[in-house]
């Protein structure tokens, strides 16, 4: 018997590691983490980044597929679901709305990302971008047009309209695998994209690896470009003052924190499709792990040496040319330009991008869908087309509010970097300390293929909570003023966008309250009694 | 490159493969990990109704 109301499963267990691993693996691992560690000591970078990943990384992911496979077995597919069986009541479901809410939202501009990577694709798949050849400033203005960054608006009256047929794509693409279901739509899709996804990276990587230096710049050769990368660099003073510096631990906790996709609900909905008895122990290590290769291996060998040989130090010395989106749209497209065979390596990096932003997308979909089969007792059809209306206004904001990408950061903001801390730390707290050290034990070790070392629970109840919530504090200290300023004092003479974009989201909080509401009615109706 | 950078990168580099390899040997080793997951008590045959009605129905005879 299915433990999915709807009857969804996932059809083998190969597709379920890809599908976890292909919602990790994003843009973040091959654009954000180089520009992280360049920025964050380089090869110093690694030993908070390593200790991360086991104090928060491991643990999150073992305690989110835990708890999604334990909520799963009790009948429920969402994170309020999951929570309010957990907290025995009701309004332990409210607890989990964030969990359904932020996929939804990040969803919303993660698709016009996405788009563009596909769009810049197709852009070096008919030798427009490649035309630009070593004029650095027409990439950065094709960026710019692209999305729409110079005022409002823009993107819908300057001749745009090729970018938003992607978008309009990309949106098609997405909606018609979530409604195939989870295992014809989004298991099949990731077992076909995961592996072409890494085979392309693999090409371009050997591409990377095999380049010369430009006889004008002979100094700037792939093994400097990789001493880049990876030389321990200090900032100020030793090699202990720049392990000492906070900020540098921030950057690689924040990195292993949002490339795992961990602390989204994401993974709580996918694993509450397994059965009882299913792995999740050595499963969840498996796609954590191969989000860390795709990161470590794949991110950390690609963009900053190829950037290098092309670019130079100086350039890379600017932060603002390694952030995420200017690396990736900006700096990286110079260097296809200059590359032989640029053209067709371009077009395979940016359909890299473009499966990974699919794979990513589609997960964020399923948790809500899941909560409106739930919560309104509709079929998947129905729930499709709600969930459709809901991101498609939120795109449309995002994309008509499109000046100095205001709309976009800031959901960005309290999405994807704000409202996860919370979520995370909350569903860490539920595993450690109301599941409980012995039963939440038993739940990780359940089925599990590998030893689970005892002390597990130790980490997940003390060490990781404590980690999200100092790095927590020290980020809201340092980002929290800025945001404020911008909330209470909007440019004059402009549409004040970042509380049209706060609106927007708590116009979509209230929503989905009255879909926990109404799933609360059924859920007690129907005697699911909570475990 | 320098010494300690390269050393870092083969360890970054060295340790994440390993792992990953690892990971994917065991569950490849694994007789049914790219089998389907369902159990045969989990297929529906499609005669799960009539068979259920069949047996009430005998059972008020």
């Amino acid at each position: 018997m299915s433990n999915s109301p709807s009857g969804e499963r996932w059809s083998t267990r190969v597709g379920v590691i890809l599908a976890v691993t292909g919602s990790a693996v994003g843009l973040g691992n091959f654009l954000r983490f180089p520009g992280q560690a360049a920025q964050n000591g380089g090869g110093l970078f690694m030993i908070p980044y390593l200790v991360a990943f086991l104090i928060v990384g491991i643990p999150l992911a073992w305690s989110e597929w835990a708890l999604g496979r334990h909520g799963g077995n009790r009948g429920y597919n969402s994170a309020p679901g999951i929570f309010g069986g957990v907290l025995r009541r009701p309004k332990g479901a409210y607890v989990g709305m964030l969990g359904t809410v932020m996929p939804v939202l990040i969803y919303t501009y993660y698709v016009v990302v996405e788009a563009l990577c596909l769009y810049y694709a197709w852009h070096y798949l008919t030798g427009t971008l490649a035309g630009f050849g070593d004029d650095v400033s027409a990439v950065g203005d094709f960026f710019v047009a692209s999305m729409g960054m110079t005022e409002h608006g823009a993107i819908f009256t300057s001749g745009q309209g090729q970018f938003l047929g992607f978008v309009g794509i990309c949106f098609f693409i997405n909606f018609f695998l979530i409604y195939r279901g989870l295992s014809r739509g989004i298991e099949k899709f990731c077992a076909i994209a995961m592996p072409l996804l890494v085979v392309c990276a693999l090409i371009v990587l050997v591409r990377v690896l095999t380049l010369q230096p430009l006889p004008e710049t002979p100094d700037q050769t792939l093994w400097a470009g990789l001493g880049f990368m990876w030389n321990p660099a200090q900032q100020d003073g030793s090699i202990w003052d720049t392990l000492a510096n906070p900020d540098v631990w921030l950057a690689a906790t924040g990195q292993i924190f949002f490339s795992l996709s961990v602390g989204f609900g994401l993974i709580l909905t996918y694993a509450s499709y397994l059965r009882k008895d299913d792995d999740v122990a050595l499963s969840s290590l498996t796609s954590v792990s191969g989000n860390g290769f795709c990161e470590v291996v794949l991110g950390g060998m690609i963009a900053l040496p190829a950037a290098y040989i092309f670019l130079g130090p100086m350039f890379l010395s600017d932060p603002q040319n390694i952030g995420t989106f200017s690396l990736g749209f900006v700096t990286l497209p110079n260097v296809f330009n200059q590359m032989p065979a640029g053209s067709f390596f371009g077009f395979l990096f940016f359909f890299l991008l473009f499966l990974a932003a699919v794979t990513s997308s589609l997960s964020m979909l399923q948790p809500s869908i899941a909560l409106l089969e739930e919560g309104l007792g509709i079929t998947r059809k129905p729930s499709v087309a709600i969930l459709g209306f809901i991101t498609f206004a939120g795109t449309f904001f995002i994309v008509y509010f499109s000046a100095g990408l205001q709309a976009l950061d800031t959901v960005d903001f309290w999405m994807a970097n704000f409202f996860i801390f919370i979520f995370a730390t909350v569903q860490t707290l539920i595993f450690g300390w109301v599941l409980g050290p012995k039963k939440g034990y038993e739940e990780l070790a359940a089925g599990a293929e590998i030893c689970v070392p005892r002390g597990i629970m130790f980490v997940i109840r003390y060490i990781s909570p404590l980690f999200l919530l100092t790095v927590f504090a020290l980020w809201c200290r340092r980002s929290l003023p800025g945001r404020w300023e911008a909330i209470m004092n909007p440019p004059a003479g402009e549409p004040p966008v970042v509380l049209m974009a706060l609106g927007f989201i708590v116009v979509v909080l209230l929503f989905f309250s009255f879909v926990i509401a109404g799933a609360n009615q059924r859920w007690y109706q129907t005697d699911k009694e909570p475990s | 490159m320098t010494t300690a950078g390269l050393f870092v990168m083969i360890f970054a580099i060295g340790g994440m493969t390993g792992l990953l390899g690892w990971c994917v040997y065991k569950v490849m080793s694994t007789p049914d990990s790219t089998q389907h997951l369902h159990s045969p008590l989990d297929i529906d045959a499609g005669d799960k109704s009539d068979s259920h009605h069949g047996s009430r129905h005998d059972g008020a005879k």
